[in-house]
């Protein structure tokens, strides 16, 4: 019976792994290429200039003010976002105490359900022109029309540059709820039921029941969360391109990586410096997962 | 459990290894193939073509380039805004009557580049072409491909309208020099735009209101305006940011001469500090005081929009504007030019002094098979009889100095074509920098928005701009250009 054995190793191993050596790899070993060229995306010839890029990158104001972005992105939206969905998440299925034998979610907690995870329904560009609407910064804005029936000034949400990042941080913080929502409340119904019975039994109200259980037993799950929040933290880039002043403004105040490299390549046709950036962020993304992943280990507690 | 399960079970982690890698070394070579991919290959740029044999007719005054009377001539013109039949029904009649045994042969097509890459790879190309729209064709690659016919001949030529007077002549200033790459005539621009501030004549008249021909009159203007309820000046900070620094180019060269425009696409240092430069971008940031701060979160049309709706007075744009706004544009509003105000007493050029430019580039292919007929083509397109038909047919004014003159014309194009006569030879000339060096134009969209919505004072802004050049200038990454006119 051993002869299937090749064959099926090659269907389901080698077809995958060349699929993804040729358009996942390899396109990773020639952006580290081209960011050592000075490749201008129109010449037929790159010239090799070695590391010239990358000593450029340490003088280059903008590159700095999207990485000191990136650093905000990285700790104010994953950790908003993950305390937002797991409140939502416990009072949808924790939190409406027992009914037969089982925790239950607060009353209509099924619509709720729904309604947080609609946003992640809708392309990313969708949200971005919604929120051109929601943010306008004049009166005909939804946001700033609201607040001129109380009587408050409009607020320049985009415009005003030590806002216009926390802005989009919001938007993104909008959107990304109801996954992890869904996500943690997966992750809470795995918890075996008589953990949570015997708490309750030892007289532990939902405030311990929150803290003392289900976040530790969650612990996987928001390590999870964590990491794709962190990559997430360092893209941005449709929203940044949709809804920012002059893309990246006013002032610099809003741009992030992706957005550079973009315009570093198609609008300033430098490939090779668009690549090195690109490739800066790449070890920032690995680096990034991999200490995440290190630092949160814990003890696994098994069911 | 049995061993020869047929599953992949009994493979050891040593031997997948061994395979992983087996795959590796399969992939690798590969993988190389792939990095040379993104980069392309190696195709060097086709030498200069020399000029293409034509069998040419007699030299005659009427006939300064020698046409072949019964040579065929091909024109390949892009249907879009302009439509074609300025060329079906204008210049194509004007060349067959100058020519009554060619065969003119009509090209129309949305797709420049698709209809005519082939044809160039293959040589067989037309005489004459409109290269416009979305998917024109590189002019500057033509050109180093030596596919790109020079037009010095049809610039020097006599003109139509009258033979002691050069074609180059009878054109609005800078036409020839905006047709320019590294420094040869190889386009013939036509269609003539105008920047400046465009207004609603209409909504003036009903409030008493005049432009404003000076910076101290532009203040009190606002006032006014102001007092209205109506926003003086304003532009979309959002996207068109370049808008607002046309007008800052517009008066600085007002007070110096053109001077400093060559002299800021030239990099030259200390161009951003001049007088002239930091008086220019003061005024214009004292009258952005007036613009509401909302301005800079909104798009060019948004904003295009509420000066339709009266709500602003006046609005830096080019001569495209009462086109693009055809459809939101009431039936009251009539749209008037206006040149930028002046700044000092002192200004080199008068206040009726515009930005004038010429685009929409026509072509002569240089291994044309009537590469004659092809020139002589521009030369009766460039006579005012050409001219005018262009416009009737169009909508657009040409070039062609005061050929559109008697012509009934919408209002703004009328405006314009008064706004042109009155500045005579002061035109304001075109700027490069926006085509040569992206980098540091985004800086100054960047740094545009800063001074007009009020963050950085106009010498901040000069001693920003000042470093972005001398930044550019100093990168031996950017290819440098230069120009003298």
């Amino acid at each position: 019976m051993r002869q299937g054995k090749y064959p099926f190793i090659v269907g389901f191993l080698a077809a995958p792994v060349l699929l993804y050596v040729v358009f996942v790899i390899s396109p990773y070993i020639q952006a580290f290429y081209i960011s050592m060229t000075n490749w201008k995306g129109i010449s037929a010839n790159p010239q090799f200039i070695g590391l010239e890029n990358f000593t450029r990158l340490f003088d280059d104001e903008v590159f700095w003010a999207a990485v000191r972005h990136h650093g905000v992105l990285l700790l104010v939206m994953p950790l908003v976002t993950i305390v937002i969905a797991l409140f939502f998440a416990f009072l949808l299925n924790l939190s409406g105490g027992q009914r037969g034998g089982r925790m239950t979610g607060i009353w209509g907690s099924k619509v709720y359900r729904v309604i947080f995870f609609l946003p992640q329904v809708l392309a990313v560009a969708i949200v971005g022109v919604l929120f051109q609407a929601i943010y306008r910064p004049d009166g005909t804005g939804v946001i700033n029309g609201l607040l001129g029936k109380v009587g408050v000034g409009p607020v320049g949400w985009l415009i005003d540059p030590d806002i216009a990042l926390l802005s989009i941080i919001a938007v993104m913080v909008w959107q990304a709820v109801g996954f992890y929502v869904v996500l943690f409340s997966a992750g809470m119904s795995s918890i075996p039921k008589d953990v949570f019975e015997a708490a309750a039994l030892d007289g532990a109200g939902r405030f311990t029941l929150f803290f003392r259980i289900t976040i530790p037993l969650l612990w996987d799950t928001m390590q999870v969360a964590w990491v794709y929040l962190g990559i997430a933290a360092f893209d941005a880039f449709a929203l940044v391109q949709v809804l920012s002043v002059d893309r990246g403004g006013p002032d610099n105040s809003t741009t992030v990586l992706p957005m550079e490299i973009w315009r570093t390549a198609f609008n300033f046709s430098k490939f090779g410096y668009a690549s090195a950036m690109g490739v800066a962020l790449f070890f920032m993304t690995i680096t990034f997962a991999a200490l995440t992943l290190r630092v949160t280990r814990r003890e696994r507690i098994e069911f | 459990m049995s061993k020869s399960a047929g599953t992949p079970g009994d493979i050891t982690r040593r031997q997948m290894l061994r395979r992983i890698g087996m795959t590796a070394l399969v992939a690798g070579p590969g993988a190389g193939l792939l990095t040379a991919c993104a980069t392309g290959g190696g195709a060097a740029p086709a030498a200069p073509a020399s000029a293409a044999p034509s069998a040419g007719g007699a030299v005659s005054a009427a006939n300064p380039f020698g046409v072949a009377a019964d040579a065929p001539l091909e024109v390949v013109i892009f249907k879009g805004g302009l439509g074609d039949s300025y060329a079906t029904e204008v210049h194509e009649p004007l060349y067959q009557k100058a020519f009554p045994q060619a065969k003119v042969k009509h090209v129309a097509t949305q797709q420049i580049a698709q209809t005519l890459q082939p044809r160039f790879a293959g040589g067989d190309v037309p005489d004459m072409i409109a290269n416009s729209g979305t998917d024109l064709m590189d002019n500057g690659a033509l050109q180093q491909e030596g596919q790109l016919l020079e037009l010095t001949e049809l610039w020097d030529a006599p003109s139509i309208d009258d033979p002691s007077k050069k074609v180059r002549d009878m054109v609005a200033p800078g036409t020839v020099e905006s047709g320019l790459i590294s420094g040869k005539p190889y386009l013939m621009n036509y269609v003539f735009s105008a920047y400046g501030l465009w207004y609603d004549s209409a909504l003036f008249e009903k409030n008493g209101w005049t432009p404003p021909k000076t910076f101290e009159e532009f203040k009190t203007f606002a006032e006014k305006a102001k007092a209205a309820g109506i926003t003086p000046f304003a532009y979309a900070g959002k996207n068109a940011a370049y808008y607002a620094y046309w007008m800052i180019l517009i008066s600085a060269a007002k007070i110096e001469g053109n001077q400093i425009l060559v002299d800021v696409d030239n990099l030259v240092d200390g161009v951003w500090q001049r007088d002239a430069m930091k008086q220019s971008a003061a005024a214009w940031a004292e009258i952005a005081k007036y613009m509401d701060k909302s301005f800079e979160g909104l798009i060019h049309t948004e904003v295009q929009l509420r000066q339709n709706q009266g709500k602003v007075a006046l609005y830096p744009s080019g001569s495209w504007l009462e086109n693009e706004q055809k459809a939101q544009t009431p039936e009251t509003f009539k749209y008037a030019l206006t040149p930028t105000p002046s700044v000092t007493a002192a200004d080199k050029m008068p206040f009726e002094a515009i930005r004038a430019a010429a685009g929409e580039a026509y072509i002569v292919p240089a291994k044309a098979k009537n590469p004659k007929g092809g020139l002589e083509y521009l030369r009766i397109m460039l006579s005012k009889e050409g001219a005018r038909g262009f416009t009737e047919k169009s909508g657009n004014i040409t070039v062609v100095t005061g050929a559109a003159d008697g012509l009934e014309l919408s209002p703004g194009n009328a405006s314009l074509s008064a706004a042109q006569t009155a500045a005579g030879q002061n035109i304001v000339t075109f700027s490069s920098f926006e085509n040569w060096y992206k980098e540091f134009e985004t800086e100054l969209r960047k740094q545009t928005n800063a001074l007009m919505f009020g963050r950085i004072s106009a010498d901040e802004f000069c001693e920003k701009m000042q470093k972005a050049a001398d930044k550019t200038k100093s990168d031996s990454s950017i290819t440098k250009q230069n120009r003298t006119v």
